[in-house]
């Protein structure tokens, strides 16, 4: 168990080492270089090279490339020209909002999607298991900027029952205690998620159902409840745990659209700002904040699984 | 580094690879007399040319023809297809104008001024029902070529990878694993603000982040190909690395290839929506599906619903039939490895 953490832990921060190296080397894609994006197109050339001097861009890649990463720890990520501040500031406000929207909708997406794949076993082959199938197979293929305006439409526009503006907190625990503004984009994110997870919990609870273990269970006489939520659905989740870890990065890019949808003040949007503005350090900052947090909750779910899964607990077998 | 079994061979999107077709290969070495003997179908297409390679084609035409909803899936996508490149040529429309407003009326309801615009007209007076042709063939030409490229490249360094292995696989495939950590969008957005949008960038720029997913799958497939035996003749017999991978293994991976193919034109179609919809779609005076729905949302908020819902379930439509079609090509390539 000890080993397969720590080689799961050295992976993470080769994958996070890997993109910090991809972000710096877009940062130096950019067709003539920062200078003249920050500059203009019709700075002088010997403005340039006096602001390729003091930004350290007239030194070699490699050198650069170690400027940037002793940098990291310090938290600098560069700074915004268009909001005259650095980088991590404006980030620092924004990441525990789309935090607290992926944490939200991620919790509710499991809460409702488990049950749903249960129902859709339970009522295999039945008219409900079809209805369920067919919504979520919709849910699948609806595109998270169709259905949340179309939530907008219903809910804002026509009822007039939810507010269209985003909370209004700064911190995760004000925007919870507004849940009237939150539950939109929750609902949102969560819809895209509940698809999947719903389907592969129906086809992880079919798998259980037929090992061995339930054959021997029913043997002994366990009633057919017990069979179903003692023994074959504890078994069933272990599977969604690793699906939780693969889909966090399409959930988190589902909030882009979605917090684009709600104006929900989050790091989706604020990526879509930065990139009408084209202002690369910030969109590169984002980018790299965003994914190392994706990748350490991704760690999360797999030391879950961890601590959920006796096979690996004491068997060691990895 | 070493992965723990089983984790990261599970894609999310349901493209298991431990279900699709792995074991395609040996079925071209069965002589093809032996192929076609098995029972024919009676209704094959012309004669001759059916029995000799029709054997195996035929059997997968049927299965795939047993999936009524597949078929009609396929029926639309076609229907969708003549309307965005014949339709335009039949119903004409102005779709370039900048000053269409004087000449139009703006946001007028479908069926206005006589039957002349039979889906309304937009914000800026464009007519809806032409401009939904219009938008939807850049939208289809993005996504099916994206979705072509991206297979193209994925295949090919799946391939490599998994072909030579060792320490080239290690480094390609960590390559690949870094860049999916990025959340998808993320990253796209990225690029479009670097390399200023085009369509033809826009095709290349989905492309570069969708070859990912077929990398994998193929390099899968690959690790379990290359220890076949007749990839082994191949090599005793003097083959060298880049014939057996385009001669040997590529051909024997075609079912996994096209499934991904199929389902990737959908997703490139949501991306490429998921784009116009933030505002980085093709520039204009061009459109596509997802900037016309950006545009539409105040519209349908002033209850001007044509602007917004006909566009929306276009999109709905040929995502879901695409996924359809992909599912039904998984069973019946399914189907016929395991009828033999």
């Amino acid at each position: 168990m000890v080993g397969y953490l720590v080689r799961r832990f050295l992976q993470a921060i080769i994958v996070v080492l890997g993109v910090v190296l991809i972000v710096f080397l877009l940062s130096r894609l950019i067709p003539g270089g920062e200078a003249r994006a920050v500059l203009g197109e019709r700075a002088s050339p010997e403005a340039i090279a006096r602001f390729n001097r003091v930004q350290g861009f007239d030194l070699p890649i490699w050198l650069q490339f170690w400027h940037y990463i002793l940098g990291l720890p310090q938290l600098k990520l560069g700074y915004s020209y268009k909001f005259t501040q650095p980088v991590w500031t404006i980030i620092s406000t924004r990441l525990p909002k789309t935090l607290a929207l992926v944490g939200t909708s991620t919790v509710l997406a499991l809460v409702v999607a488990i049950p749903l794949g249960v129902i859709q076993v339970v009522r295999r082959h039945k008219p409900t298991d079809y209805a369920l199938t067919g919504v979520s197979f919709i849910l699948y293929a609806m595109p998270a900027f169709f259905f949340g305006t179309l939530l907008i439409i219903i809910f804002s526009f026509d009822l007039k029952l939810l507010p269209v503006s985003p909370p209004s907190g700064s911190s995760p625990f004000e925007i919870w205690t507004d849940p009237k503004a939150f539950i939109m984009p929750v609902v949102t994110l969560a819809a895209i998620s509940i698809a999947s997870f719903s389907r592969y919990m129906r086809s992880s609870l079919l798998d259980a159902m037929a090992e061995d273990y339930i054959r021997t269970a029913r043997a002994k006489g366990a009633s057919n409840k017990r069979v179903l939520f003692g023994h074959a659905l504890r078994n069933a989740l272990i599977p969604i745990i690793t699906l939780l870890g693969l889909t966090l990065p399409v959930i988190v890019s589902g909030a882009v659209i979605v917090e684009d949808v709600f104006n929900y003040p989050g790091m989706g949007l604020l990526i879509v700002q930065a990139a009408d503005n084209t202002d690369i350090p910030l969109v590169l900052g984002t980018t790299l904040v965003i994914t190392v947090a994706t990748v350490i909750g991704s760690l999360l779910a797999d030391i879950l699984y961890v601590v959920v899964d006796p096979r690996i607990r004491y068997g060691g077998s990895f | 580094m070493t992965e723990a079994p089983g984790f990261h061979e599970t894609p999310a999107w349901g493209l298991d690879p431990a279900k699709s077709p792995v074991a395609l290969g040996p079925d071209l070495l069965v002589p093809e007399e032996a192929a076609t003997e098995e029972e024919h179908p009676p209704e094959g297409p012309s004669g001759g040319e059916a029995r000799s390679t029709g054997g195996i084609g035929v059997q997968i035409l049927r299965a795939f023809w047993e999936h009524k909803l597949a078929v009609v899936s396929l029926a639309v996508i076609i229907l969708m297809i003549l309307f965005c490149w014949v339709g335009p040529l039949i119903y004409h429309t102005q779709q370039v104008n900048q000053n269409l407003v004087l000449v139009n009326p703006t946001n007028a309801p479908p069926g206005a001024t006589g039957g002349k615009f039979p889906l309304g007209t937009t914000a800026t007076g464009f007519d809806e029902l032409g401009r939904i042709m219009y938008g939807g063939k850049v939208s289809l030409e993005v996504g099916l070529l994206s979705a072509l490229i991206a297979t193209c490249m994925g295949v090919v360094y799946g391939a490599i990878a998994g072909f030579f292995g060792r320490w080239l696989d290690a480094v390609m495939m960590r390559f690949v694993d870094i860049v999916l950590s990025i959340p998808l969008l993320f990253l796209l957005i990225a690029l479009v603000t670097i390399f200023r949008s085009s369509t033809t960038l826009l095709i290349f720029v989905i492309a570069g982040v969708s070859w990912l997913v077929p990398a994998r799958l193929v390099r899968g497939e690959t690790l379990t190909l290359r220890t076949r035996e007749y990839v082994q003749a191949v090599r005793g017999m003097g083959g060298r690395g880049g014939r057996i991978i385009g001669r040997h293994i590529i051909p024997n991976a075609v079912g996994t290839i096209v499934v991904f193919a199929t389902f990737q034109v959908a997703t490139s179609i949501l991306l490429l929506a998921a784009l116009g919809f933030l505002g980085f779609g093709v520039p204009a005076p061009a459109t596509d599906w997802g900037s016309m729905l950006s545009n539409a949302v105040s519209a349908a908020g002033n209850g001007w619903w044509w602007e917004f819902y006909p566009v929306g379930i276009c999109i709905v439509l040929v995502v879901i039939c695409f996924n359809f079609i992909g599912d039904a090509l998984r069973d019946a390539l399914e189907a016929r490895t395991q009828r033999r």
